[in-house]
């Protein structure tokens, strides 16, 4: 069996643990399941493209960085765009889910994050066409790294970006007064107040972080395969999948589910055939709703 | 006469427009008092409280501490402002460490002061300090009693308010748990609790308010209401004091 599957899943894997973290942080929190969550991830891309043109044009030239098909323009931009994506989750909430919030009821919010979806799904074709779009169409030489297995060095970034990001994470999540208040109100918001704690300005925290940990995960999908306004909306199911199996409300979880579904879908491609690989993260998401809805670190309630 | 500490000017409270559970009740809170609100199941004093504690909103009346009006001020502010309180149930974070517990609530005081006053915190219950990375949700109902007071302490309360603070314990535990209440009072914090143990709580009080269907039914010093052969039997489900006539 070639096992470049593996390397494959973790790839695929790192990219929807990162953009679950935000769908399991709204989930907790804001206590409902935003299906607009995928938007974020095309929306990010779809800045972070913007701006390194933008960048090329001011100072010349895109520029790369060793071996990488991406350089310091990139980087530089995916930090602007994921502050931009959180600006645009704060704007949808302003305009849209706090007016809900005051009703009190999860599945109209649930409804209307999927029409938030659609919405920025079709304002960003609209602007951009779904003609797919390039960080880089270089082709990169994949590095032979044992056992049959070979990651380009774009792909081996990506995993070192994930960890990266997933340890400062947890780490802010379990150091940081504002990752306590959102464990907090994660867990009892009344007792949150009690305590002390600004429930609006958690709000906030949890959707800038969501969204821009989801800009991330799409700028990195984008420069491994290609840019499209439905990129998001594609990996929705994923995201979802990877949030129940990890346990709601858990960092590490979302992100183990993310490596467990995307090795899953690569190990099913060599299986069954590419045909079925999006029905893994839905045959996934059935099995732990049936065996353990709590997900792998989750708590029964 | 100097002012009170907590000033409730009849206050109208509960969870629907124009369905209030609480209807007019008034009360004054001197400083350094222990004042205990009683009644009847149903009668409004949770929800009294609650109101008090930003947490079920008011109709009418003011709420003034210290002399600052906090009627309309968010929950989460109170405790900025020195209201501490501490809801009957669920008032723990059971899945953050008991250190965790009290370094949340330690967040809204400066940096240089948030360590020293979690350790005078656990000093204060050394119960907890002997297991302060053990989850919040593994301590028995009276530990989680102690961390939660010890929780709505960190921020240095002038008040502390609590909603039935012996409710699910043993008679032992209520002892440990009004113990420690005369302790704090000691420290200079007034304190206002909402109790259904009666005995008890007009044992540890100095004043007692009897709601009734929302309404202050009667209001006086513990000693007198306790020893009254009528309040006992109609609002407390007490028998009459041992030589009452």
């Amino acid at each position: 069996m070639n096992l470049q599957f593996i390397a494959d899943g973790l790839i695929m894997g790192a990219l929807i643990g990162l953009g679950a973290i935000g769908v399991t942080l709204t989930y907790s929190i804001l206590r409902f399941a935003n299906f607009a969550h995928g938007e974020f991830l095309a929306w990010g891309t779809y800045f972070t493209l913007l701006l390194t043109a933008a960048i090329g044009a001011l100072v010349g030239g895109s520029g790369t960085l060793g071996a990488l098909s991406f350089g310091w323009p990139v980087i530089l931009a995916g930090v602007i765009a994921a502050l931009l994506t959180g600006l645009v989750a704060l704007a949808l909430d302003r305009i849209l889910f706090a007016r809900l919030r005051q009703r009190g009821n999860a599945i109209v919010m649930v409804m209307a994050s999927f029409g938030a979806s659609m919405a920025l799904r079709s304002l960003l074709e609209f602007l951009f066409t779904s003609e797919p779009k390039y960080f880089s169409r270089d082709i990169q030489i994949a590095l032979p790294l044992g056992l049959g297995i070979r990651l380009t060095p774009d792909q081996l970034f990506l995993l070192l970006l994930t960890v990266i990001l997933v340890v400062a994470m947890e780490r802010f999540m379990t150091k940081s007064p504002i990752g306590r208040a959102m464990r907090a109100v994660s867990e009892n918001p009344v007792l949150a107040r009690v305590a002390g704690v600004d429930v609006d300005r958690v709000i906030r925290a949890t959707w800038m972080i969501g969204a821009a940990l989801a800009c991330a995960a799409g700028v990195m999908l984008g420069i491994t395969v290609q840019v499209r306004p439905f990129m998001g909306f594609d990996l929705l199911l994923p995201l979802f999948a990877a949030a129940i199996l990890g346990g709601i409300g858990s960092v590490p979880g979302a992100v183990l589910g993310g490596l467990i579904v995307g090795i899953a879908e690569a190990a099913a491609v060599q299986v069954v055939g590419a045909d079925y690989r999006a029905a893994i993260a839905f045959l996934i998401l059935i099995a732990v709703l049936l065996i353990r809805p709590a997900g792998i670190f989750g708590v029964r309630e | 006469m100097s002012e009170p500490l907590l000033a409730i000017e009849g206050l109208a409270a509960g969870y629907e427009p124009g369905a209030a559970i609480v209807r007019g009740v008034s009360l004054a809170v001197k400083a350094g008092e222990i004042v205990t609100i009683l009644g009847p199941n149903g009668a409004g004093k949770s929800t009294f409280i609650k109101a008090i504690a930003g947490l079920v909103p008011k109709f009418a009346g003011t709420v003034k501490l210290g002399g600052s009006d906090i009627t309309r001020m968010p929950a989460h502010l109170l405790a900025r402002q020195g209201l501490g309180f501490v809801p009957q149930t669920e008032n723990v974070f059971t899945l953050m460490s008991i250190a965790d517990n009290l370094r949340l609530a330690a967040d809204i005081l400066p940096k240089p002061e948030r360590a020293a006053k979690i350790e005078e915190m656990l000093k204060l219950f050394p119960d907890l300090d002997r297991q302060r990375s053990l989850a919040a949700g593994r301590l028995s109902g009276g530990q989680r009693q102690m961390l939660a007071v010890a929780r709505a302490l960190i921020a240095g309360p002038r008040i502390l308010m609590l909603d039935e603070a012996s409710a699910g314990l043993s008679p032992k535990l209520v002892g440990q748990v009004f113990a420690k209440l005369a302790d704090i009072r000691k420290r200079g914090i007034t304190i206002v609790m909402v109790e259904q143990n009666a005995k008890a709580a007009l044992a540890l009080a100095d004043r007692a308010i009897i709601l009734a269907e929302g309404r202050t039914a009667h209001e006086g010093r513990s000693a007198d209401i306790a020893s009254d052969p009528q309040i006992r039997q109609l609002y407390l489900g007490l028998a009459p004091a041992r030589g009452a006539a």
